[in-house]
């Protein structure tokens, strides 16, 4: 099929399975379905929304087909994308085994691991969360103390991780542990899968800025993990954990509300018009400035996309990216502030979007930490892109 | 269309930096600056760069030219602005030709187009009246005299003013229409007055005082739409010197920071450093995407060039000025001394800013068009 033509099927078939409730910008948690074992859906529409998708494959339409994906190619993959954005449909699962642990078993993993675990990823099935950073390992990620002691046929695992995305919904967790404390400390760590609900796991959610929680702490106390869930090799995580990071920063560089007012309007709307041009007079070179950058930016993100090789990761370049996208995200978040006053800071009532604002306001904050800090992502372009001496 | 260059502009680009590197480095432009160069260009290179087909990429094979497109000039363009080439490129093929191109006669082009392929002819655009970029605040006045037009007038900072053949000159009648107009350098009543500017290239003023002109040139008092198209093409086509400009100015200065010692170390491992060449690094990347987008949508007649051009030169001005200033910073004293090449991508750096529109214009104008 050429890809006009898949482009004219695929536009045709969304616009008759897409339910109009799913074409509406992401607000909530409760807007994308997240599967699991338990899994909750906010409306029929987004169960029918779920099925038609999951059936053809495009929960994760570019996987391969054995694995539950649709088998696109990477200008089909992207023509689905433009489509759906065209309709602003919303994606019919969220997850991070799609974003995070998908690509890195594809990557990694042996073929027994996908079989197992990717087509009830594409399905939904399993609701896998991150354990990477610890309290003694944020920015220093590789100085992680997570035990995991050899025992023969099990690994015995000891330790706690901190920023697990929804722990205490999830049912699995994708782990980096130290298999090794002598040596180098990259060297001594492993990527293990571990089952949430084994004896010794525990959860605790953390509450934010933004008065949500979504991140937890998670403990492993004794947990017993058997030794086929390793993933590569034992010691052989960092390059794993440095594989999914560079995916996490192309993901989160993307980020922002699809199909949103433009920031220029809402300026327009709460400040008004004098002369053709906004009434603060400050305010629209700031907003103009912003709006030229996230123009240009987007072209950066398609034109290194562009460049990369099908399936090749942008290596270093996703954390340029990382870095730009949220410091991007945060500087709109403070101009939309700034446009609407005091109104924008109302925290609660129905009038008020439930204080959307200053609550997503908040929460940009961790753009710039989360996935590896801005200051982290410059001194990975400063080494691996400009050779700077260290 | 895919943000990538196709296999025959990559070459193209490849071609043009090996000849440059060779037959019109910065050290060219010294020489020149340093003789005080009566022409302020290298004919015979310029000779060399028409033989290789630079001065015909936007002309028609028609009038003896390739017919290869913008995106191919912008990345001559962009190698001339690693090495800070002084040559017509910009007056003759990137501004004066689009004009041509875009409104004159079957004959006008006759006359011009393969004579500007070939090497032989420099035009140059008379169209500011002041040293901010004002396109169409325009005094310089056209009178009707019989089968001739009579034209009065001072035109500033005219690009290639003080060596070009013919003029392209803007004015205005009585009733406000803005028309354009072919003029010889040679005719009675034209004055040029050389100057000299920081970034040793190019530039005059012209003042014109009851000079005849029987040459219009596309239909009269239509021609602010076609100042302001062709200036869009123009802003993209500088926007793309500036970044090889940009680009090289970064390239010398990370060099530099891997070498410099201070402390027994160099200077390049200091975060206070590195963070900043990060930051650089990423406006650059953010750079070569605009300008791109903006050269491919000259040559698919993009509805969105107003916008892009006005994106691409400002990102750019803004690019250019903190990445020259770093450099020399980097640098340290070294990069405050004539003998160090630095400053030139300086100097050279804050005259295209102000060339066709800063920053600040073209951010205004990016606000209006988004109707703010």
């Amino acid at each position: 099929m050429s890809i006009t033509q898949f482009r004219t099927e695929t536009r045709a078939w969304l616009e008759a399975n897409c339910p109009k409730s799913m074409q509406k910008p992401v607000k909530k948690f409760t807007d994308l379905y997240w599967g699991g074992s338990k899994p909750y859906f906010d409306s029929e529409d987004q169960k029918i929304w779920f099925e038609r998708m999951y059936e053809r494959g495009w929960t994760v339409p570019h996987w391969p087909k054995v694995y539950g994906g649709g088998g696109l190619n990477k200008e089909e993959a992207k023509v689905l994308k433009q489509e759906m954005k065209a309709l602003n449909c919303r994606p019919p699962l969220y997850s991070f085994g799609i974003s995070m642990l998908g690509p890195a078993l594809l990557h990694f993993g042996s073929e027994d691991q996908k079989l197992q675990y990717l087509p009830d990823i594409t399905a939904g099935k399993i609701w896998w969360c991150q354990g990477y950073s610890e309290p003694g390992a944020g920015s220093d990620l590789a100085g992680l103390q997570t035990r995991a002691e050899d025992k023969g046929d099990h690994y015995l695992i000891n330790g706690q991780k901190v920023w697990t995305s929804y722990a205490d919904k999830a049912d699995w967790i994708f782990c980096l542990v130290r298999t090794n404390t002598e040596g180098r400390k990259h060297a001594g760590i492993s990527f293990l899968l571990i089952d949430m609900h084994t004896p010794g796991v525990s959860t605790r959610p953390i509450k934010l800025i933004s008065g949500a929680s979504p991140f937890c702490e998670t403990f492993f106390d004794n947990v017993k993990v058997p030794k086929t869930n390793i993933v590569g090799e034992e010691n052989g995580g960092w390059a794993i954990a440095k594989y999914l990071l560079t995916h996490e920063r192309e993901m989160i560089a993307g980020i922002g509300e699809p199909a949103e007012v433009p920031l220029h309007q809402n300026a327009i709307d709460t400040i008004g018009l004098s002369n053709g041009m906004l009434a603060d007079t400050i305010l629209r070179p700031e907003i103009a400035r912003w709006s030229m950058n996230n123009e240009i930016f987007k072209m950066t993100i398609a034109r290194m996309l562009d460049e990369a090789k099908q399936g090749q990761s942008l290596g270093a370049k996703s954390s340029f990216l990382k870095y730009y996208g949220t410091e991007l995200n945060k500087e709109k978040l403070e101009l939309k502030l700034a446009a609407t006053g005091q109104t924008g800071l109302v925290w609660e009532g129905e009038a008020y979007d439930d204080g959307h604002l200053p609550k997503y306001f908040c929460r940009t904050k961790g753009n710039s930490i989360e996935g590896g800090t801005s200051e982290i992502q410059l001194n990975i372009v400063s080494k691996h892109i400009l050779r700077l001496p260290s | 269309m895919a943000l990538v260059l196709t296999e025959e502009q990559q070459m193209l680009k490849d071609s043009a930096k090996e000849y440059l590197k060779e037959h019109a480095p910065v050290a060219a432009l010294r020489k020149l600056r340093d003789e005080r160069d009566e022409k302020g260009y290298n004919p015979s290179v310029w000779k060399a760069m028409a033989d290789m087909g630079w001065a015909s990429l936007t002309i028609p094979e028609a009038y003896g030219g390739l017919d290869f497109g913008y995106t191919g000039l912008g990345q001559i363009l962009e190698e001339t602005g690693r090495t800070l080439t002084a040559s017509p490129l910009v007056s003759t093929v990137l501004l004066s030709t689009t004009l041509l191109n875009k409104a004159a006669s079957d004959a006008q082009k006759e006359a011009l187009l393969p004579a500007i392929a070939a090497g032989e002819l420099l035009v140059a655009f008379a169209s500011e009246e002041s040293g901010v970029h004002r396109p169409l605040h325009i005094t310089t006045s056209y009178t009707k005299a019989g089968d001739t037009y009579l034209l009065n007038g001072k035109k500033q900072f005219v690009l290639d003013g003080h060596v070009a053949d013919k003029f392209i000159v803007s004015a205005k009648n009585e009733e406000d229409a803005i028309s354009l107009f072919l003029v010889d350098a040679d005719a009675t009543g034209v004055a040029i007055e050389r100057l000299t500017m920081m970034d040793s290239r190019n530039a005059a003023h012209v003042s014109l005082k009851n000079v005849h002109t029987n040459e219009l040139l596309g239909v009269a008092g239509e021609g602010a739409a076609l100042i302001e198209t062709s200036l869009d093409i123009a802003r993209v086509g500088l926007a793309a010197e500036m970044l090889g400009t940009t680009q090289e100015a970064f390239e010398r200065t990370m060099s530099y920071i891997r070498e410099r010692k201070q402390f027994g170390v160099p200077i390049g491992s200091f975060q206070a450093l590195q963070h900043r060449a990060a930051t650089m690094y990423g406006e650059i990347e953010n750079c070569k995407s605009i300008v791109l987008a903006a050269l491919q949508a000259i040559d698919a007649d993009s509805e969105h060039l107003p916008r892009l051009a006005s994106l691409a030169k400002a990102k750019l001005g803004e690019t250019a000025q903190l990445v020259t200033n770093e450099a020399v910073q980097f640098y340290g004293g070294i990069g405050m001394t004539d003998d160090e090449e630095i400053g030139f991508f300086l100097k050279r750096a804050r005259v295209a800013q102000q060339t066709f529109g800063d920053y600040n214009y073209h951010l205004d104008r990016y606000a209006k068009m988004n109707g703010y």
